[in-house]
């Protein structure tokens, strides 16, 4: 009981940062109907980001160790959405009207541009970031002491969730996202940019996987150039299996790719965490083709 | 003889029915006419018959063998060809490509034969091809037999898919609103060209909202509404049927 | 001479011809030349473009002529190598006696994983075809039943023997790599020419045309499947014998991403731009190394800009030719047994019938 309590916050906390990043997948494939490749390294960019500023700002002499998570976060969002946006302009804008394979090659391309970056940038080897930001305390929780980092990594990813939820459904712009992912002509029509909207999707998107990124660096406390390939490929594993271009389907599938994978390493095995998500993934779309929460279209003739 | 029977025959889309106890039968070496208003279940009942849809309930005889709930493919192959509503050519292909498409299923050649060219395979690879001129020669393309088929004109790319459907050799012809979008002239042409279909001896089904065509060609009629059928017999009856009248036109009375 | 003519006699087959016949003098020429160490350099480098090149080439009957989204390539390249590896290691089988092995186990792999995914959408397929090459190699690194060694994979795989002759300096193997692949062009060229190959093609267009047309769907999926892992199997034969010393790294997703792109840069379907794709993505991977540890971050730039600069592919697939006329002239009253339709000009025909 204890092992499974255990297993399943660190599964919880850690789903909420595939989540997170799945999102970023899910709404750009929603509206553009292309895997951005590259945005497992924009999360990896955040994770740098967050590390660079925790270490030259020494910000936790100013305030509290949340608080200065909460700065860290806030800061990576804001650049990896800058970067976010950039690669759009750059990599995607040009192919819009083109073959959908082009973009892919394009996109794979860009994930190799920016963990190489990254690399030179930053360096090959792993960085480790400074501890105690997150408090290492513990609560108790059915008389098991559960770490309270995973308690505030979950509700921070909860949080950002809800918040992207509601603007999605909520606000004028929300609106007009969905209905460009829904018939980008047809928004057209209604007065849509659809060109801001395809950029603003590039901020958001990008700007929760840095925040993730920073939270992944916070919690496990180590972060390398090419760890964007695995956990992007996760988080896109996540976005498919809650269903693609679905907004809650993507929070879900990301919590639930988390616990699994959390459950498969303590059960399984643990060199073969990685292929437990995968063979999860494949079983999954062979009874349910369009994901969890996928709308079934049905074929027109 | 009837050569096709469809017999109470139901499908529902979730929840929505939209064949609702649909029986008929198609006489061999005939043309008979589907219409309706539209929504009325029309080529959702071609979609069953030529195996893109599986029924709820009901069954379909072939020359008296039962092909309900077939795969596609096997059903051209049992000699049932069929056209689509919303034109579906392979449009960065040639003309010629296209109808060899519909001779695919006539033609043997495996993987192996394909890979190495085997006599066997260049003899099955030339009869198709002149098969295939053959079809579009008889409906009037076979000097475009080059020209990609999305630059075709668009009467000539429903004409197109009529050609591909013959190259697969049917015994049953079924044409979803072969008219559609066609000007005068071209229909005129169509109703030729139907006709002599039907004097290959080959039996045709056909969805049309052009009245004109459909009581020039038809030996006879079914009316679907709703998902049943509220009428059937010879087009000048039909024609007069109050039912019927009142679907295409509402009432007013 | 009309462009039309030029384009006849400098045909793919004439071209290819040419391509090959100067290939075969590469190594005599770099050694000629007097380039270094014999141009062993030269020649690594082209026999391992040759091996992409088959890989890219099979790839490209699932990709590229089939249009599905597969991603996961270098799976049945890995079973292929690890299945020569293996025999040859274990149970000394000699290495040209394992390739059709190789290409049988990874074309039986190819249709155990394919079966059940055969009937996704293009992106799902996309992604299940890199959770697969995945799986295949975490599977390889763990030392899966025990047979491949785990990370550090399987060496001393003997050289290739062909007629008694041990194929053992580069100039030989660059013969063994670059004549597997004129064949593999040569067959491949055929069987776009087919039945099969338009098969492939009109369920890469419209699928449910396809089969409304009387194509088998998923058994021409599945068998384009099968053929493209056949060859990648054999091609891991090839590699393995050349390279001597197999290990899962070489068998990634990265892998898998080159061969995608080679397809899709060079041009979907088309055969000569599979090559230069092969010979660009491969070949600039070598050339950037001047840019040292941003050779990789030049790479990336590169992909990206011959994407926005040429999202078609290089070569566009070309069209097929049929020699009609001729045909025509030949069978005026068609090849069809019991099939009769009189007329050539079936408008007039249709004219005449429906006025009398």
């Amino acid at each position: 009981m204890e092992e499974f309590l255990q297993q399943l916050t660190n599964g919880l906390a850690v789903g909420g940062i595939y989540a997170l990043i799945a999102l970023g997948y899910t709404m750009v494939y929603g509206i553009l109907r292309l895997i951005n490749f590259a945005h497992g390294d924009l999360f990896t960019l955040g994770a740098y980001i967050g590390f660079t500023l925790l270490v030259s700002l020494n910000l936790q002499g100013l305030m509290g160790g949340l608080a200065v998570a909460g700065v860290l976060v806030a800061m990576a969002m804001g650049l990896v959405a800058l970067a976010g946006y950039l690669l759009e302009r750059v990599a995607y804008r040009p192919l819009r009207r083109s073959n959908r394979l082009a973009a892919v090659v394009s996109a794979l391309g860009a994930s190799i541009f920016f963990s190489n970056a990254i690399m030179l940038v930053w360096g090959a080897r792993v960085k480790v970031y400074p501890g105690g930001i997150l408090p290492s305390a513990t609560i108790s929780f059915l008389g098991v002491d559960i770490m309270l980092t995973r308690v505030v990594l979950f509700g921070s990813s909860v949080a950002l969730m809800l918040l992207l939820y509601w603007f999605i459904n909520r606000t004028r712009v929300g609106t007009a996202i969905r209905a460009v992912a829904i018939d980008q002509d047809t928004a057209r029509l209604m007065g849509i940019n659809v060109d801001h909207i395809v950029s603003l999707v590039f901020l958001i998107g990008p700007a929760l996987g840095g925040a993730a990124g920073v939270m992944m660096g916070l919690y496990y406390g180590q972060i390398s150039y090419d760890m964007g390939f695995s956990f992007g490929l996760k988080a896109f594993t996540a976005a498919i299996l809650g269903g693609i271009g679905n907004i809650p389907g993507a929070m879900l599938g990301g919590i639930l790719l988390g616990v699994i994978e959390a459950m498969g390493a303590a059960y399984i095995s643990m060199a073969w965490k990685d292929a437990i998500a995968f063979a999860v993934l494949i079983l999954i779309l062979i009874v349910r083709p369009t994901g969890l929460l996928g709308e079934r279209v049905a074929d027109k003739l | 003889m009837s050569l096709l029977s469809v017999h109470n025959l139901f499908k529902s889309f979730g929840g929505l029915m939209a064949v609702a106890g649909v029986s008929f039968e198609v006489e061999e070496n005939s043309v008979m006419g589907l219409i309706g208003p539209n929504g009325a279940g029309k080529t959702t009942v071609f979609n069953i018959i030529t195996g893109n849809h599986k029924p709820n309930k009901g069954e379909i005889l072939f020359d008296r063998m039962d092909i309900t709930g077939k795969p596609p493919h096997e059903i051209v192959s049992l000699g049932i060809a069929r056209t689509f509503q919303n034109i579906r050519l392979f449009q960065d292909m040639s003309v010629l490509e296209n109808v060899l498409a519909g001779n695919h299923c006539r033609m043997r050649s495996g993987l192996f034969s394909s890979m190495f060219h085997t006599p066997s395979q260049r003899r099955d690879e030339q009869r198709a091809v002149v098969r295939a001129m053959r079809e579009l020669a008889f409906v009037g393309l076979d000097a475009e037999h080059g020209t990609l088929a999305g630059n075709l004109a668009y009467g000539n790319q429903r004409l197109l898919e009529i050609a591909r459907a013959l190259a697969s050799n049917p015994r049953f012809l079924i044409l979803d609103e072969p008219a559609g979008g066609m000007n005068e002239q071209e229909t005129a042409d169509l109703i030729t060209l139907i006709r002599s279909i039907r004097k290959r001896g080959i039996t045709v089904l056909l969805i049309e909202h052009d009245m004109n065509l459909v009581m020039r060609v038809c030996q006879k009629l079914v009316v679907l509404e709703y998902g049943a059928v509220i009428a059937e017999g010879i087009p000048s009856e039909i024609k007069k049927n109050p039912q019927v009248i009142e679907a295409y036109l509402g009432t007013d009375e | 001479m009309t462009a039309e003519s030029l384009k006849r006699r400098f045909s793919f087959p004439v071209c290819a011809g040419i391509f090959f016949a100067a290939m075969a003098l590469v190594p005599s020429a770099l050694s000629l030349a007097g380039v270094a160490g014999d141009g062993i350099a030269q020649l690594d480098m082209l026999n391992k473009i040759g091996i992409y090149a088959v890989l890219a080439l099979s790839l490209n009957i699932i990709l590229g002529h089939a249009g599905l989204f597969h991603m996961g390539h270098t799976a049945f390249f890995a079973v292929g190598a690890y299945a020569t590896a293996i025999l040859n290691t274990a149970h000394s089988w000699p290495v040209f006696a394992t390739m059709p092995v190789a290409g049988i186990l990874a074309a039986v792999f190819a249709l155990l994983v394919a079966l059940p995914i055969i009937h996704l959408r293009g992106d799902y397929l996309l992604v299940v075809t890199i959770g697969i090459v995945e799986i295949v190699r975490i599977a390889l690194e763990n030392n899966v039943f025990g047979l491949t060694g785990g990370a550090n994979g399987i060496y001393g795989i003997s050289r290739p023997v062909l007629f008694g002759l041990a194929l053992k300096t580069p100039p030989l193997q660059f013969y063994l790599i670059w004549g597997f692949a004129a064949v593999t062009v040569a067959l491949f060229y055929l069987l776009e020419h087919s039945r099969f190959g338009r098969a492939l093609n009109y369920i890469r267009y419209d699928d449910v045309a396809a089969s409304g047309c009387g194509i088998n769907v998923a058994r021409y999926k599945l068998a384009a499947f099968m053929l493209g892992a056949f060859w990648a199997g054999m091609a891991g034969t090839i590699y393995a014998a050349n390279i001597r010393t197999i290990e899962p790294s070489a068998f990634g997703f990265y892998e898998s991403v080159i061969l995608f792109a080679i397809v899709i840069l060079g041009g979907s379907g088309n055969i000569a731009g599979v090559l230069v794709g092969a010979f660009l993505l491969v070949g600039l991977q070598d050339v950037f190394r001047s840019f040292e540890s941003a050779r990789m971050l030049v790479f990336g730039a590169a992909m990206m800009l011959m994407m926005v600069f040429r999202p078609q592919g290089l070569l566009p697939p070309r069209r097929r030719h049929y020699d009609v006329d001729a045909l025509v002239d030949r069978y005026p009253s068609g090849l069809d047994e019991g099939f009769s339709l009189s007329g050539r000009n079936g408008k007039k025909r249709a004219g005449e019938t429906g006025a009398s």
